[in-house]
């Protein structure tokens, strides 16, 4: 009997999975030996749509498979037996990675909150305690005290992983020490930062693993009832929650006198309604609430004063998704881990101009050129590495020149990003550092819920002026006005999306100056990208003359017969962008001046 | 499961803190908004000032008070998609639709929102048409996907139309 596996979550359907796994369905005899299931990311976005063929300890799993490759998978392998060695991406014998051509994104990696995201169908519970799920519920609640869990999550060294790297005993042993009517174990599920998506990752290939983190958590800090603040955009990772908590109470898992212990816990979902700002404990808080998410003043603490004002503890889904792991394999295992400071794993969603995109769980430590080159496969198209974004609009750029840094919680502040969630977005040539610091910040100020003057209107003039730098309008001193709005807009708000908004622009004056410079003093954008300061191109290869363009420019700077390619006069052209889109061939593009002028 | 029944929630709302923004989302899902009776309800209901529940529906971008087209695209301007030039994509959808964020076309087809990253980043550029995600976009692919799309949907309304028509007339002969 061989199983089939169709990788089955947003990343995978949005490249064709749900039209992979009907072929292979209709394809199928009701009367197959053979086994037609779902899974979640196996991390490889860059492949998917993928299909694994399972038999025995023996995995062979195949990429890009559209419906047709699906055909010949089912004819040759599934139904012959012999492998398609063109399409095989990765091969695992005995758990042990044995070959096929993606072989070093997965072999590079640790993974330890992805271990079963690929590999069990996630709404399936028997699947999950196949694979050992629930025995570290069970382990906590029958043979540990609620102490001795603190205490060994203590031991592990585990720091949260929402982004500020706070240590999860020493969290849940504060909550541990209040009391109250009811005491609330909630779970940010917000994952609000763009360009990461692990948490989501996590939620829709191993549901399980969340809800047990948080039965621990209740039982170590005295929980009685749980919420998962998840995003409104996620509705998958929604659906199989449900499922999840679903089948988790009818195992007695989740419900009133768990396992006999007299220990009773239930767990709620709250849809998020799309405010950034919400992922902002306090603010969540207000958000389960029924308020607007505006963050609360600290302290009162969460553990002492959190949902409806009781005690709280709330952490990040990857967090909780570490928890049984360390229950099963103690601390100390977990320790092994990454460096001293900083232990254990990290999954990082590897974003932007890089080769291969998709999900990495590393070793905490391994510097940023292990992972996007190593892992990663380098810069798309071959082009040259400019920059890496982490920590997204609280975070900074890393430039390519400090590529050998560490990646934890100790050595990423140091360049003045931050670890965030775990996203990195890579830069190459053709991005320009000030449109970056530009989008950051007219992401977070409209995301400020306004209750602070400095970053309610500190950011909207920090983004007034780097709009004007972008437009070609910079003036002496827009760096300087920046650089001091933002230090006090640091200062005087309230919470961490204010206190954290000039990081973006901050680190790129840091490390770019020389491109602010080009823009307010030459009026160029060197990468580029910045419409009022490039040169509009036709690509005579491309253009097939059909004059769209020049119907649409409001300038009449583009002439040309038909059938014949045409050419824009820059001279005349106002940068407004109309021929671009309205082009059917996507024949013009931007150039930096200097290039055209060659 | 969670009920999204509005008229349902609503009945069964006992008082339970905390419940008016999962309110709020069922109706918007049964009205496709959230019109001014529903918000009347809630607050009858749940005993919440009409003015603090509108301070809620404003504060979150999830909540309409007006009516959307028969499709949505959610056009995705996070980090990964901003450096993939969704900007461009937005200038091409804004014009090709002639109407902006937010917006919903004259003839009710399409309503345009912008959203931040809906996990898809290897894929960047990305829209969602109504449940689709679409990835590795460029003006002209848009452009395409949008005609195509208002094609079927005028289509589908002229059918519809016919069909009632037919249904409606009285049986001749
Ligand atoms: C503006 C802002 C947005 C945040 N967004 C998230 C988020 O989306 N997910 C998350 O887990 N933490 C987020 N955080 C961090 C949380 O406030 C909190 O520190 C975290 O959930 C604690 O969990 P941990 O200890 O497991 O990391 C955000 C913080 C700020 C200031
Ligand atoms: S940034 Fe567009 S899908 Fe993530």
């Amino acid at each position: 009997m061989r199983k089939i596996l169709v990788g089955m979550s947003t990343c995978g359907m949005s490249a064709g999975a749900k039209d992979t796994y009907a072929r292979l369905e209709s394809l199928l005899p009701a009367d197959s030996p053979h086994e037609l299931t779902i899974t979640g990311c196996i991390g490889m976005c860059f492949r998917e749509p993928l299909v694994e063929i399972r038999e025995g300890s023996t995995r062979t799993i195949y990429g890009d498979v559209d419906p047709a490759r699906a055909e010949e998978i089912f004819e040759k392998h599934i139904q012959g037996g012999q492998e398609i060695p063109e399409y095989i991406i990765y091969k695992i014998e005995d758990d042990q990675p044995t070959g096929g051509q993606e072989l070093n994104f997965l072999a590079g990696q640790q993974r330890i909150v992805l271990r079963n995201c690929g590999l069990i169908n996630p709404e399936s519970i028997d699947d999950y305690e196949a694979r050992g799920g629930y025995q570290a519920t069970r382990k906590a609640i029958a043979e540990m005290e609620p102490t001795q869990i603190i205490e060994e999550m203590k031991t592990s060294g585990l720091r949260g992983r929402g982004g500020a790297g706070f240590p999860t005993g020493l969290k849940w042993s504060f909550a541990a020490g209040y009391d109250g009517e009811a005491k609330y174990v909630v779970c940010n599920a917000d994952e609000g930062d763009p360009g990461a998506f692990m948490d989501r990752s996590v939620l829709e290939g191993d549901p399980h693993a969340v809800l047990e983190g948080m039965i621990i958590c209740a039982r170590a800090i005295g929980g009685t009832h749980g919420y998962i603040y998840c995003r409104a955009e996620y509705p998958l990772a929604i659906h199989r929650l449900e499922l999840a908590i679903e089948a988790a109470r009818e195992r007695g898992y989740l419900g009133p006198d768990i396992m006999g212990s007299g220990f009773s816990f239930d767990i709620s979902i709250k849809q998020g309604a799309g405010a950034f700002v919400c992922g902002e404990e306090t603010a969540l808080f207000a958000s389960i609430e029924g308020e607007r998410g505006m963050p609360r003043i600290r302290p009162p603490f969460p553990a002492e004063s959190g949902v409806f004002g009781q005690p709280t503890n709330n952490n990040n889904v990857e967090t909780y998704a570490n928890v049984p792991w360390i229950i099963n394999n103690g601390g100390q295992a977990y320790r092994a881990f990454g460096t001293e400071k900083s232990p254990g794993t990290k999954v990082f969603a590897l974003a932007g101009k890089i080769a291969k995109g998709g999900l990495a769980e590393v070793p905490m430590g391994m510097t940023i050129e292990e992972i996007l080159f190593g892992i990663g496969g380098g810069i798309k198209d071959g082009r040259e590495f400019k920059a890496v974004q982490m920590g997204g609009p609280s975070g900074g750029c890393i430039p390519a020149a400090l590529k050998q840094t560490p990646v934890d919680f100790e050595n990423i502040p140091k360049t003045g990003a931050i670890m965030g969630s775990g996203g990195m977005v890579v830069m190459d040539d053709t991005t320009c550092m000030v449109d970056m610091a530009r989008f950051f910040l007219t992401f977070t100020q409209d995301e400020s819920c306004g209750k602070c003057t400095f970053c309610r209107i500190g950011t909207l003039r920090m983004l007034e002026i780097l709009e004007r730098i972008t437009r070609g309008e910079g003036q002496p001193g827009d760096v300087e006005a920046l650089t001091e709005l933002g230090g006090r807009i640091k200062e005087a708000s309230l919470c961490g999306l204010g206190q954290t908004a000039p990081n973006p622009v901050l680190s790129t004056i840091r490390y770019y100056m020389d491109e602010f410079k080009a823009h307010i003093e030459d009026h160029s954008c060197p990468a580029g990208n910045c419409p009022a300061l490039v040169d509009f191109v036709i690509d005579p290869e491309k253009c097939n003359g059909c004059s769209a363009c020049a119907k649409n420019c409001p300038v009449e700077a583009i002439s040309g017969t038909l059938k014949h390619p045409f050419v824009i006069d820059t001279e005349a052209c106002v940068q407004c962008g109309k021929c671009i889109t309205s082009c059917s061939f996507d024949a013009i593009f931007k150039t930096g001046k200097k290039v055209a002028a060659r | 499961m969670v009920s999204t029944d509005f008229s349902y929630r609503l009945w069964r709302h006992d008082g339970t803190p905390g419940e008016l923004i999962p309110l709020l989302q069922s109706a918007q899902e049964h009205f496709g908004y959230i019109p001014r009776r529903a918000i009347r309800y809630i607050s009858e209901v749940t005993k919440t000032p009409e003015s603090k529940i509108y301070g809620v529906i404003t504060f979150y971008s999830q909540f309409r008070l007006q009516p959307m087209g028969k499709n949505v695209i959610r056009l995705c301007t996070g980090t990964a998609c901003h450096v993939a030039n969704s900007g461009m994509l937005l200038d091409t959808l804004q014009d090709e639709l002639g109407v902006e964020v937010g917006g919903t076309t004259e003839d009710g087809v399409f309503t345009l929102f912008s959203v931040a990253c809906i996990g898809c980043c290897s894929l960047a550029p990305v829209m969602m048409v109504n449940d689709d995600t679409q990835g590795k976009l460029t003006p002209a692919a848009t452009r395409k996907i949008v005609r195509k799309i208002r094609r079927q949907t005028l289509a589908s309304e002229r059918q519809a139309q016919a069909t009632s028509d037919a249904e409606t007339a009285p049986a001749a002969d």
